[in-house]
């Protein structure tokens, strides 16, 4: 599969005044003028999801199916097989939920190079309601043989994750927010790599893992955390939740004891279960807690309210780190033997 | 019984009220599915003020007559519906949208009063729609199930399915009305995905299909008391409508099916809707 390299650079100026489903747009459009075989497909969601940018400037390789998401998945699926490169483009719920088995019938199982852009992630369309909110998604797609699921941290970090999902022959699903939350970079970062975890910033006494939204806040947390308590928190931007970055996640274990994850997203079955799997599997031992959203249906409200309500902003992580370093847990003294 | 003089008068003012105060919830929330709320409002005002078998104080009563939203995000216009009707407050209105509100852009059916449906992602309120016109029949009661659906909705697939089985289970106590104002969020229906011949499509799906203005109150209840008496089948009023019906700036414009209103636009638009 020929290799596309985009032109855009992005200057921190217009990133920061740009929703992450925005860069999205220009990145894809870009590639597109590289790559013929792109196409985008969207439902009734182009403007919404951004992808529309693609479609104003390769009308003739812009599909809009309507509101008919589980067709537009498998038509997606089929141009693969033809030999196009398609884009997909809608609500993450939608992606997730709606067009469930086509995305992983269709387009999984039969291993097809479809990239899947599933935007308004987590609560980040807060007054939507549990309707709209998709905080199940990750759990799902996750199950998915074959699959590579990507939370990029910011606008920044999707437009990494949107050229550099091109080298991977194989479907793949990024997960982007409303495009409100705050840049975690200050910059485009080249050495992004799928399946690597960027450590944000050092600590040795716990590391916060985390994802998408809660990446800015965990960073926010870490630097208040420093200078108001001295408590050194690592930082893990764990933008790639499959495959997840292993060696990252055990050398914090090891390194700090402590970890804690935060997630826009269901405690059940997303980043923080991810990171346990590897956690339990590896046989070492550590504080480990999830914070995410507990197991229920979402409120409507404001997504700073609900990311509040859920603690997965930076007061809520700062009040559970806390909380863990206050555990007794080191009176363990055969610790040294576990890790 | 066709509409008197006096009840085409006040279900006339009765739609007008209805609109200025979806256009002040607009204001208020920061922004809200406008176009398709008004599109809807007559409609709704039918039902609710007149052919609804409903008590507001008892919404659990269990012979009401059942409605559901199948265009979910409509639930700006069918809240203020409820509140006018009398099922909760009109000043749980001003925090629409807000943390912690009973009321949000898609209803909840836990929270918002009269709200018999939760609904948001499209096609799904069709299949509930059937599923509580198939339990009246198990059940021997006599209520009847109303349901609103979109024109952009009604590309789910979803939608046909519950089309099929509807006709295949003869519902002969369920009523739906198409809001066909001909647009969705990417723009004309027709130009995304056309529908055309829709009311073919209906006939051929088993339902019994009546075409009519979504907006002319007396040939809409005419329509509305031909598909009560019915009992063959599920009815459909494909009803023709506007988007943004009433504000002369939102009509048919398709940037109006979610948007936020200034003071000066509230006031305007208001001015526009008039007092019916
Ligand atoms: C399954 C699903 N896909 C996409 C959406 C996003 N969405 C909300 S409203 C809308 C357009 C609805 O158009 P239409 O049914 O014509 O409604 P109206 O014109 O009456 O507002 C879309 C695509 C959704 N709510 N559910
Ligand atoms: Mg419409």
């Amino acid at each position: 599969m020929a290799k596309a390299e985009s032109t855009v650079t992005w200057t921190v100026y217009d990133a920061l005044k740009m929703s992450a489903r925005e860069i999205y747009g220009v990145v894809l459009t870009d590639l597109g003028g590289v790559n013929p075989n792109i196409v985008g497909l969207s439902a009734d969601l182009a403007k919404s999801t951004q992808i529309g940018a693609f479609g104003d400037k390769f009308p003739d390789r812009f599909f809009n199916f309507g509101i008919a998401e589980q067709n537009m998945f498998g038509v997606a699926a089929g141009m693969a097989k033809a030999g196009l490169l398609p884009f997909v483009s809608t609500f993450s719920a939608f992606a997730s939920m709606r067009a469930c088995e086509f995305l992983r019938t269709d387009i999984c199982y039969q291993n097809l190079n479809v990239k899947v852009i599933a935007t308004h992630g987590g609560t980040s369309f807060g007054s939507a309601g549990s309707t709209h909110h998709a905080f199940e998604d990750l759990s799902i797609v996750r199950a998915f043989p074959n699959l590579t699921v990507i939370v990029p941290a910011d606008g920044f970090e999707t437009a990494q994750a949107v050229k550099k999902c091109m080298d991977i022959n194989g479907p793949v699903y990024i997960r982007i927010g409303r495009g409100f939350e705050p840049s975690a970079y200050a910059a485009e970062d080249d050495t992004f790599e799928i399946g690597k975890a960027v450590e944000m910033h050092p600590g040795t006494d716990i590391t916060v893992i985390a994802c998408g939204p809660t990446v800015f806040q965990a960073l926010e947390a870490a630097k208040i955390l420093q200078t108001d308590g001295g408590v050194s928190v690592r930082v893990l931007n764990m933008h790639t939740i499959k495959p997840i970055d292993k060696e990252a996640i055990l050398k914090a274990v090891t390194d700090t004891r402590r970890i804690l994850t935060v997630e826009d997203h269901n405690v059940i079955g997303g980043l923080g279960s991810a990171v346990a799997d590897v956690i339990a599997g590896s046989g070492k031992g550590c504080a480990f807690e999830k914070v995410g959203i507990p197991d229920v249906f979402t409120p409507h409200g404001y997504p700073e309210d609900l990311m509040h309500l859920y603690k997965t902003d930076t007061d809520g992580i700062i009040e559970k780190v806390r909380e863990i370093l206050g555990r007794d847990f080191e009176a363990d003294e055969d610790w040294e033997d576990e890790v | 019984m066709p509409l008197t003089d006096q009840e085409l008068k006040d279900l006339s003012r009765t739609a007008a009220k209805v609109r200025r105060d979806m256009v002040d919830v607009t204001g208020w929330s920061g922004g809200a599915h406008i176009g398709g709320s008004l599109s809807m409002a007559d409609i709704l005002v039918l039902l609710y003020w007149k052919y609804m078998r409903i008590d507001p104080a008892k919404p659990d009563w269990e012979d009401r007559d059942r409605f559901v939203l199948s265009k979910g995000h409509g639930g700006m216009g069918h809240a203020v519906v409820l509140a006018n009707r009398g099922y909760f407050p009109m000043e749980d209105l001003k925090s629409f949208n807000e943390t912690g509100s009973k009321l949000g852009m898609h209803l909840d059916s836990h929270k918002a009063v009269g709200c018999e449906i939760s609904t948001g992602s499209m096609g799904h309120g069709l299949c509930q729609a059937v599923g509580l016109a198939l339990g009246a029949r198990v059940l021997k009661k006599d209520w009847r199930t109303f349901v609103i659906i979109g024109d952009g909705e009604s590309d789910e697939g979803s939608i046909w399915e519950a089309a099929m089985s509807a006709a295949h289970y003869k519902t002969g106590n369920l009523i739906a009305f198409l809001d066909r104002n001909h647009y969705m969020i990417d723009g004309n229906t027709e130009k995304i995905m056309s529908l055309e011949p829709f009311a073919d499509k209906w006939r051929a799906f088993g339902w019994e299909t009546i075409e009519v203005s979504g907006h002319d109150l007396k040939a809409l209840s005419g329509a509305i008391e031909f598909a009560l008496d019915y009992k063959k089948g599920p009815v459909m009023l494909l009803c023709e409508t506007v988007k943004g019906k009433g504000v002369d700036f939102m009509e048919g414009k398709a940037a109006w099916h979610y948007g936020g209103l200034g003071a000066d636009l509230v006031e305007k638009a208001k001015a526009s809707i008039g007092e019916g």
